[in-house]
């Protein structure tokens, strides 16, 4: 593919006058193409620089304890103390279990699409999917609120939990003293619902890039459709779809008013998933308005900015390296 | 008529409307604030009488206390609004000064099935514990022993509060701090504090939101947001001893048992004696520059014409959206104070305005 391109470009110009390159408008048109491409770099870097400068008081007076300190004491007095454990770890433990709910979903509605599904209801239900993404995360925090948080309340807590807290060993990630439904778990629910389109559709897209000769030659000597998804698309796809995975971990992380809605905005260290906890990026929404400028507060809330950022940038610039391969084809 | 005069004669109509809201918006000045959120409503209300009255046109935009401070010590809006007052240095070193508008107050509510609105009686050191979290179930004999012609429901308590910086949060937590020593060594007072127990959520819709959906669960809300939503809330036991309602003749009380000869108006009203006031209310505060700049002399002026009117005629639209309004002597030292503090390029008093 790549040669005849080539080959029929260099053929043009034996046909008419070749036009000159260099003339004016080539190097202005190559000029804001390049400009266009540093611009996104220089603000990138500018975001990263605002970000560091603003948390720097925060991060020179508590030094490495910022981060493993789980204080988080917004009064301004001798009190007054920061500490980004409790953010953080809300933060990763949220992400961590909406993907835990919504990679077994996905995995089945990309099954369904590549191989169960008849022709005519791919379409309809593959946009459907891709609709879903489309959601503002705002109206997910609305619903969240108004529907999922009475249910995890009513039927999942009140009904479930008196069995949940007798399973041994684990039992004791399930008792809590909160009643409200806003919690660790029910955010993660919501994000789980709101990250599940991404990682069905890169699913769906990778599992339709496998080679159909492999797994025809997988049906041919006998295999069931599940061990063909198991022996022949999984190992083939493996990279894609743990690329597809962080793509949602890293929006999860990120979430900022749906999560606010339903986590229970508590700078307490959760002892238990139906406990209120707090995120990075829900801390950030709910004080920054009312912080002074210049304070403490201020800065840490820049500082958990920046570690969002790393964190995110961590989790993006992985998926990226798995699904290299992928994109590029 | 066909379609053409029709479009023609609705098109003449609006544009003479518009050109009539030009001439009145070009009649008054504006004046442009910004800052908390809890008197926004009464000061829309106030800038559209204001307006129709033809003294001033106020444009404010409820960013929050804190963006309030921010806006008004980078001078880039007419005046600021607080809900908890500026210390004296913080006053200083930003060169305002401060002064009281009206008063609100915050109101509990819980969600309790079969106890009636206003039924339930709490005292200063039940309150305390239960925000706390050292009473965790509603059959506390504490609270049952309060509340012996009630029947209280026996079901675990849990604790809704305003998990963004607000001023009502200020105003709460000083209460607590004030009437429980252990509070005040704990989380302290301020405008976001690190509780202990309980739920957050934004705003007062948020609390309201948690209270309705859970049983058993109890938060502070501006009383403003409580009536309009009809929140059922609680009798609370003031310091001279009695159980008051949460109701206006309290809240009055309060503003009338303030002291309000006191620098820079900040008036304690926050568990005060008295027998029939309503221990949890608070001032909210303009914050107006001592020093402004050539350019916003005229905006300076303009912002003090308005709260001038506001304190003669503004008292009915106050008393109506369940603010407090503001004694008439603590009017007249704000006004004092104007003439005194607040100065032009030259020196010259900006107060009173010819």
């Amino acid at each position: 593919m790549q040669q005849t391109i080539t080959a029929d470009a260099s053929a043009i110009p034996a046909g008419g006058v070749r036009r000159r390159t260099g003339s004016f408008g080539d190097k202005l048109f190559e000029g804001l193409c390049r400009g266009a491409g540093v611009l996104v770099l220089l603000t990138l870097g500018g975001i990263i620089l605002t970000l560091l400068i603003g948390g720097l008081p925060a991060f020179t007076h508590y030094g490495l304890a910022f981060l493993t300190s789980d204080a988080w004491n917004p009064v301004e007095d001798h009190r007054e103390e920061y500490g980004a454990l409790v953010s953080i770890f809300g933060t990763v433990v949220s992400a961590v279990l909406a993907i835990i709910f919504a990679v077994p979903v996905a995995f089945g509605i990309s099954f369904f699409l590549t191989e169960l599904a008849p022709e005519w209801l791919r379409r309809p239900v593959g946009t459907a999917i891709e609709l879903l993404a489309a959601v503002p995360s705002i109206i997910y925090g609305m619903w969240g609120l108004f529907v999922v948080v009475p249910f995890v309340q009513i039927y999942i807590q009140l009904a479930l939990g008196d069995y949940l807290t007798s399973i041994p060993l684990i039992g004791f990630i399930f008792e809590s003293r909160s009643f409200a439904g806003t919690s660790l778990f029910t955010a993660a629910l919501v994000l789980a619902i709101m990250i599940l389109p991404f990682i069905a559709a890169t699913m769906r897209d990778v599992f339709l890039q496998v080679p159909p000769v492999y797994k025809e030659s997988a049906y041919g000597l006998g295999a069931t459709r599940w061990e063909v998804v198991k022996g022949v698309v999984l190992p083939y796809t493996r990279i894609s779809v743990v690329g597809g995975i962080m793509l949602g971990l890293g929006r999860a992380l990120g979430e900022t008013m749906a999560v606010t809605f339903v986590i229970g905005n508590a700078n307490r260290m959760p002892q238990s998933i139906f406990d209120p906890s707090t995120t990075i990026a829900s801390v950030i929404a709910m004080e920054f308005p009312e912080s002074l400028s210049g304070s403490m507060k201020q800065s840490a809330l820049f500082a958990l900015g920046f570690l969002l950022f790393v964190i995110s940038f961590l989790v993006l610039a992985a998926s990226r390296w798995l699904l290299r391969s992928r994109l590029k084809a | 008529m066909n379609r053409r005069t029709l479009l023609l004669g609705t098109g003449a109509a609006l544009g003479a409307g518009l050109l009539n809201a030009r001439g009145a918006m070009a009649q008054v000045a504006t004046v442009t604030g910004a800052g908390a959120t809890f008197p926004r409503p009464l000061y829309e209300r106030w800038s559209a009488q204001a307006r129709d009255a033809g003294v001033v046109q106020l444009n404010y935009q409820s960013i929050g206390s804190g963006g309030g401070i921010n806006q008004i010590t980078a001078r880039t809006v007419d005046f600021g609004a607080s809900d908890a007052p500026l210390t004296q240095e913080q006053l200083t070193e930003r060169k305002l000064l401060q002064f009281p508008t009206v008063m609100g107050s915050v109101v509990l509510s819980a969600n309790l099935p079969g106890v009636a609105d206003q039924a339930l009686k709490l005292t200063p050191e039940v309150i305390a514990e239960i925000f706390l979290g050292k009473i965790t179930r509603w059959r506390d004999p504490k609270i049952v022993e309060l509340n012996r012609d009630v029947a209280i429901p026996n079901m675990p308590l849990s604790v809704a509060y305003r998990a963004d910086g607000s001023g009502t949060t200020w105003v709460w937590t000083t209460y607590l701090s004030r009437v429980s020593e252990e509070w005040k060594n704990g989380p302290g007072a301020g405008t976001s504090v690190r509780w202990p127990v309980g739920n957050g959520a934004r705003g007062n819709e948020g609390v309201s939101n948690i209270i309705r959906n859970s049983p058993g669960t109890i938060g502070y809300i501006e009383n403003a947001y409580a009536v309009v939503n009809r929140m059922p809330t609680t009798q609370i036991r003031n310091k001279s001893g009695n159980f008051v309602k949460a109701q206006p003749p309290a809240f009055n009380a309060t503003a009338a048992n303030a002291n309000w000869n006191v620098p820079n108006f900040q008036a304690d009203t926050i568990d005060i004696s008295g027998a029939d006031v309503w221990p949890i209310t608070s001032p909210t505060y303009i914050l107006l520059p001592m020093d402004p700049p050539a350019d916003k002399v005229a905006g300076s002026q303009n912002a003090m014409r308005f709260f001038d009117w506001a304190f003669k005629n503004g008292a009915e639209a106050a008393t109506r959206l369940e603010y407090i309004p503001l004694p008439t002597s603590a009017h007249d030292a704000i006004r004092a104070a104007w003439a005194a503090n607040v100065k032009g390029p030259n020196g010259q008093a900006l107060w009173p305005v010819g």
